[in-house]
C-alpha cells in the first residue's frame, strides 16, 4: 500500500506476468481433454449396453427360433420346463405395467400434495422438516423398503382379504413409497420455479391461496409435474428387489389386485442365477432385460416430449 | 361515498425488526391519480400494497395504525380477498398468467364464480376496450398473453384488473419496464381512467407523476414528508427534502 512502492513497479519496465498465453493455451487443452473424454466414456458405455443387450436379448428369437408375438403375448411361462416348453411373457409384462402405473397412481397424488405443503402452505416448517425426510427417504436402501413390505404389509392384506398377502397391491405400496420422494422432490422443484410475479397477480384479484394453487401454480406446472410423475414410473418400472420380495412371484397372470403376480425384473433376478449360459431360458431372460432397456428409453422420449412443451 | 377513498392514519410498519414506515397518514382523493415518489427504499411500495393488504404476503410483517377504506378500517375484521375485489393492482413488471388473452382477463371474475359465457365475453370486451388494447388483440383473444410485447401485456394485466369492477386501482411503477411509447399509452390509459377510479400510482419517474397526477406524496425513509396538489408539490415545495430531491440533488 505504500507509495513508494507503487512508484518503483510502476516506472520499471519490468513485466511480472510474461509469457501470457502459454500457459493459458496448456491449461485449455488439458480441461478440454479431461472432459472431452469424460463426455465419450459416458455415450460409449451408453451405446456398449444397449449394443450388447439388444444383441442379447434378440437371441432368443433368432438363434432359437421363438415367435415374438407368442413371447409377448403368451400366458404360460415354463422355458426349462421337461415337456411343453412355453415363453409366453406377458404375465411378467402386465405385471410390470401394473405395479408401475399402481405405484404412480399412489405417489403422484401423495407427491405432489407434499410437494404443494412444502412450497406454498408452510413454506418454512415445510422446507425445514420435510426436506430433510424426503432425502432420508431417497437414501434408504431397496432391500430395507422390500423389507418392511414384507413384514408390515404383506400380512396386514393377508389379514385383510382372501389372498396369501404377497400381491400386486403390496407391490404398488411398497413401490410407490419407494418413488414418492422423487415423485415429491422434482415436484417441489418444479412448483418453486414458478414466478412469484404471476402468484402475487393471482392473490391481487382478489383469489384466496387455494384458487391461486388450483387455478395458477398447478396448471402452469404441469408438464413438469407430469415429468416428475413419469420419472418415478422410470423407477418404478426398473424397481427389482423390493418389489421381488413383497409380490410373489406367481407365473400366472394375476386376477386381483390382491392376487401374487411378477414383474420383468423379479422374474429376471429369481431366475438368472439358475440358467445356463446361452440357453433358451437365458437367452430368454435377456429378452425381458430388452424390454425394459425398451421401456425406459419410452420413459426418456415422453419426458422430452413433456419438457418440450412446458410454457413458463 | 366521501371525498376520500382512503384515509390513513398513524401507519407504523415493521419487516422484522426493521420499521420501514413511521407514522404515515394521508387522505387519498376519491376518483383522482394520486402519485407516490421518492428514492429507492423509502418505502413507497410498502405503502402502495398495504392498500390492498398485499404486503401480508411477506413474512414477519406488522403494522399498526389504521387504513380506513370507504370509511371501513381494513386491518380489523376485513377479508383481504373481499378488499382485493374492489382494490385492482397493476404490478411493476407485466405479469399475465400463461393462459390465452381471454383467460386472463376473466381470471378474477372466475374466481368469483360467474360462469354465464355471454356475460363473460361482455366483460372481456369492455375491459379491453377500457384498457385501450381491444383492437389490437379482438381477433387473437385465445391465444397466449405471454406472446404479446411487454407494453401489450402490461394493458392486458391493466384490463384483468379493471374486469373485476374495482374502485380502487394501484399501480407500483406500471411502466418502468416498458419502452417510451408503451410508456406513453399506459400514461394515457390512466388519464382516460381517472373519471371512473380511483387511482394510486408508485413513480421512480418525476416527469411521470408531474405529467399524470393531481396530487403527490413525497416519502423518504419511511416518512411521508409532503402530500399536496402536483403543481404545488413540483413548483413550490414546503419542504427542503421535497425540493432537493424533486430537483434532482439526491435520488
Amino acid at each position: 500500500m505504500s507509495n513508494s512502492n507503487y512508484s518503483s513497479t510502476s516506472s520499471s519496465t519490468h513485466r511480472l506476468i510474461k509469457n501470457k498465453n502459454g500457459s493459458v493455451k496448456r491449461n485449455e487443452l488439458r480441461g478440454k481433454v479431461v472432459v472431452y473424454s469424460c463426455a465419450v466414456l459416458i455415450i460409449i458405455a451408453t451405446i456398449a449396453i444397449t449394443l450388447f443387450l439388444t444383441i442379447k436379448g434378440l437371441q432368443s428369437f433368432i438363434v432359437n427360433g421363438v415367435n415374438v408375438g407368442e413371447f409377448l403375448t403368451g400366458l404360460t411361462w415354463s422355458p426349462s420346463g421337461e415337456g411343453d416348453v412355453a415363453y409366453g411373457a406377458f404375465p411378467f409384462i402386465f405385471g410390470s405395467f401394473s405395479v408401475t402405473f399402481l405405484a404412480a397412481l399412489f405417489a403422484a397424488p401423495l407427491g405432489i400434495g407434499s410437494a404443494i405443503f412444502m412450497t406454498e402452505i408452510a413454506k418454512t416448517w415445510g422446507q425445514k422438516v420435510l426436506q430433510p425426510v424426503i432425502e432420508i427417504l431417497v437414501g434408504i436402501p431397496s432391500v430395507v423398503y422390500g423389507l418392511i413390505g414384507l413384514t408390515v404389509i404383506v400380512p396386514l392384506i393377508r389379514e385383510h382379504s382372501s389372498g396369501i398377502g404377497f400381491s400386486l397391491l403390496a407391490g404398488m405400496i411398497v413401490v410407490g413409497v419407494m418413488i414418492l420422494p422423487t415423485v415429491t422432490s422434482i415436484s417441489a422443484d418444479a412448483l418453486k420455479s414458478i414466478p412469484q410475479d404471476i402468484k402475487d397477480a393471482s392473490y391481487g384479484l382478489g383469489a384466496t391461496r387455494w384458487q391461486t394453487i388450483y387455478k395458477v401454480i398447478l396448471p402452469a406446472a404441469m408438464p413438469s409435474l407430469a415429468t416428475a410423475v413419469v420419472l418415478g414410473m422410470a423407477r418404478a418400472f426398473g424397481e427389482a428387489l423390493a418389489v421381488q420380495m413383497v409380490i410373489g412371484n406367481s407365473k400366472a397372470l394375476p386376477e386381483s389386485i390382491t392376487d401374487q403376480a411378477a414383474t420383468l425384473t423379479s422374474i429376471i433376478t429369481l431366475s438368472m442365477g439358475h440358467t445356463t449360459y446361452g440357453s433358451l431360458h437365458n437367452n430368454l431372460l435377456w429378452s425381458l432385460g430388452l424390454i425394459l432397456l425398451v421401456m425406459s428409453y419410452v420413459f426418456i422420449i415422453i419426458i422430452r416430449f413433456i419438457s418440450s412443451r412446458r410454457k413458463v | 361515498m366521501g371525498n376520500y377513498s382512503y384515509e390513513v392514519e398513524n401507519l407504523n410498519l415493521w419487516y422484522g425488526d426493521n420499521q420501514a414506515l413511521f407514522e404515515v397518514s394521508m387522505k387519498i382523493p376519491y376518483r383522482e391519480v394520486t402519485a407516490i415518489i421518492g428514492p429507492s427504499g423509502c418505502g413507497k411500495s410498502t405503502f402502495l400494497k398495504m392498500l390492498n393488504r398485499m404486503v401480508e404476503m411477506i413474512p414477519k410483517v406488522r403494522v399498526s395504525g389504521t387504513i380506513k377504506y370507504n370509511g371501513n378500517n381494513i386491518l380489523e375484521n376485513y377479508r383481504a380477498e373481499e378488499l382485493r375485489t374492489n382494490v385492482g393492482m397493476v404490478f411493476q413488471h407485466p405479469n399475465p398468467f400463461p393462459k390465452s388473452i381471454y383467460e386472463n382477463v376473466i381470471y378474477g371474475v372466475r374466481i368469483q364464480g360467474i360462469r354465464n359465457k355471454k356475460k363473460l365475453d361482455e366483460i372481456v370486451e369492455k375491459s379491453l376496450k377500457q384498457a385501450a388494447i381491444w383492437d389490437e388483440v379482438k381477433d387473437r383473444l385465445h391465444t397466449s398473453a405471454t406472446g404479446l410485447s411487454g407494453g401489450q401485456q402490461q394493458r392486458i394485466c391493466i384490463a384483468r384488473a379493471l374486469a373485476v369492477e374495482p374502485d380502487v386501482i394501484l399501480m407500483d411503477e406500471p411502466t418502468s419496464a416498458l419502452d417510451p411509447i408503451s410508456t406513453l399509452k399506459v400514461e394515457e390509459l390512466i388519464h382516460d381512467l381517472k373519471d371512473k377510479y380511483t387511482i394510486v400510482v408508485v413513480t421512480h419517474n418525476m416527469q411521470q407523476a408531474s405529467r399524470i397526477s393531481d396530487q403527490t406524496a413525497f416519502f423518504l425513509n419511511g416518512d411521508l414528508v409532503e402530500f399536496d396538489k402536483t403543481d404545488k408539490i413540483f413548483s413550490n415545495p414546503m419542504d427542503k427534502r421535497t425540493e432537493d430531491y424533486i430537483s434532482g440533488k439526491f435520488g
